[in-house]
């Protein structure tokens, strides 16, 4: 039975690695930018919420009223005043800017929030260690079970706004082609610094769950980047329902890992995301391709 | 007054210059052929009245107004529309999307998804297919329908015959003689000498980035327009709109 549970919690926690994915998967399908920042800026936002739940005594999911368009405009921002920039002198340099930027984050943090180890679970009552019983002597956290719900919602939302509404098909076509959605009349410049404010969006998001479910200090980003990019890269980088399935998967082989070995947790996960990297480059389907390729010339 | 009108454009590729000194009217309802060897220049200039390309030097003015620094975008909004070269689809996206992406610009006018669809009948089965798996002709007709979206004052025809069979050429041509034929106006580059000068009123020859031949597609002999494909006649009268 505990195996069982094992998976069930695999998968509830999927949902929370689908949603910090989430962020990092849309900028990267849309603007072919890694955005190295995204765990720091995920971080930034929990603090937010820390700080008006903090001083001010409002719920965070209150709170995320005006948190959730902040980081819109930080995104807004940052793709006007960095990624854009960057983005022009080479596929590489975002990479880099956003890697400073992470460091410049982490540390205005420290300096603003200092060293300590903060939390948002004590300002939203029982929520953080309440459960439902599954029966068999079972147990689900509340919790898990509104991040998994959350990050369908999210993940689900953001694939019907692409699919059905003309900003959505405007940013698919950018994505495409950005030469070439200007002569159709789309701004990209527009069109791009929209969606890195939706991707800013989901990472405040994914900010409050971090916070909700676990501790963070000023340098927890780092972490939450790895799970990110390895739920991102399982599922099939650009896409939000491979996010999905990659979140699900890591999920699932940390908490099967961690059943079989207490120090099982993170080495399963990354054994799984390295399985799928080296599959993708040197697997069966490459390997296909090229004696297909070796085969017609 | 000309609807489109260029004088002393120069438009740079790093240090190569592809268009050199062109100055040129297209009037309304005209539809004005543009050819000329690889390399002459034609794509360059029609990306350069498009906005894909920064004039280096020179003016555009459309129906009168300056819009040499505009953005591509906002030409779009003036009523400029380019299908470019090689078609350049959302070739993940459907034939339907790919269409209704145009209409970003929110420029009034009479072209909808359906009527794009009865002016390119080929189109009406595929209409839900993504733009990869389309033949070159159907492409061709998506490419022409986008713009057309965008419901252009000026529409201009990058080498629309590319790569497609004689047949798919033939069904081009005759709904670019239908739009023609509505009072379109049309600026082409095309390589089939004999099509250009059927469907256009006028003629203007390309080399080396200028305009070394210009004329009324009735008059100009064939010769004329070789001479000057070849670089015959290299001293021959930059010709200005008559």
């Amino acid at each position: 039975m505990s195996l069982v549970s094992a998976v069930i919690e695999g998968v509830l926690l999927g949902g929370y690695y689908a949603m910090i994915a989430c962020g990092l998967s849309f900028m990267f399908g849309v603007m072919r930018i890694i955005n190295l920042a995204h765990g720091s800026l995920a971080v930034v936002a929990a603090f937010a919420l820390w700080y008006i739940a903090d001083r001010l005594e409002y719920d965070p999911f209150l709170s995320l009223i005006v948190v959730l368009p902040a980081m819109g405009a930080i995104g807004w921002l940052l793709q006007r005043g960095i990624l854009e920039r960057s983005a022009r002198s080479g596929e590489l340099v975002p990479i880099l800017s956003t890697f400073g930027l992470a460091i410049v984050i982490e540390n205005a943090l420290f300096e603003f929030f200092g060293a300590d180890i903060r939390s948002l679970a004590p300002y939203v009552g029982s929520l953080s260690y309440d459960s439902f019983d599954i029966g068999g002597g079972a147990f689900i956290g509340e919790l898990a079970v509104l991040t998994f719900a959350a990050a369908i919602l999210l993940l689900g939302g953001l694939q019907l706004f692409l699919t059905y509404t003309p900003l959505g098909r405007q940013i698919r076509a950018t994505a495409e082609d950005p030469d070439t959605v200007e002569l159709v009349g789309v701004n990209s410049r527009f069109v791009n610094a929209v969606a890195a404010s939706i991707a800013l969006v989901t990472v405040a998001l994914a900010g409050l769950f971090l916070g909700l479910r676990a501790n963070f200090d000023p340098y927890a980003g780092s972490l939450q980047l790895i799970f990110a990019f390895e739920a991102a890269v399982i599922g099939g980088t650009g896409s939000l329902w491979g996010t999905l399935l990659g979140g699900i998967v890591l999920g699932v082989a940390q908490t099967f890992g961690a059943h079989v070995h207490p120090q099982g947790f993170l080495l399963t996960g990354h054994a799984v995301f390295l399985l799928v990297l080296v599959g993708r480059v040197y697997g069966p389907g490459q390997f296909f391709r090229t004696y297909l390729k070796s085969k017609l010339g | 007054m000309s609807l489109l009108s260029i004088s002393g454009l120069d438009v740079r590729h790093g240090l190569l210059q592809a268009v050199r000194e062109v100055s040129l009217l297209v009037n309304q309802g005209e539809t004005v052929a543009l050819i000329g060897a690889n390399g002459a220049g034609k794509t360059t200039l029609l990306r350069a009245i498009a906005g894909s390309h920064r004039a280096t030097r020179g003016q555009i003015h459309l129906d009168g107004l300056d819009i040499t620094r505009m953005p591509t975008y906002q030409r779009v909004a003036r009523g400029i529309a380019l299908v470019p070269e090689g078609r350049r689809l959302f070739a993940a996206m459907t034939v339907e999307e790919n269409l209704q992406i145009a209409r970003a610009s929110g420029r009034p006018g009479e072209w909808t998804v359906d009527r794009v669809m009865e002016t390119f009948p080929m189109l009406k089965a595929r209409r839900k297919a993504r733009c990869g798996t389309l033949s070159g002709g159907e492409q061709q007709a998506t490419a022409i329908g986008r713009a057309l979206m965008t419901n252009p004052r000026l529409l201009l025809l990058d080498e629309v015959s590319l790569g497609l069979s004689p047949l798919a050429v033939d069904l081009v041509y005759k709904s670019v003689e239908s739009l023609i034929a509505t009072g379109a106006t049309i600026l082409l580059v095309e390589q089939d000498l004999k099509r250009a000068l059927k469907v256009a009123n006028r003629v203007m020859c390309m080399l080396e980035g200028r305009i070394v031949v210009e004329g009324d597609a009735k008059t100009l002999t064939r010769e004329q327009i070789t001479d000057a494909y070849f670089g015959h006649q290299k001293r021959a009268q930059t010709g200005m709109a008559p």
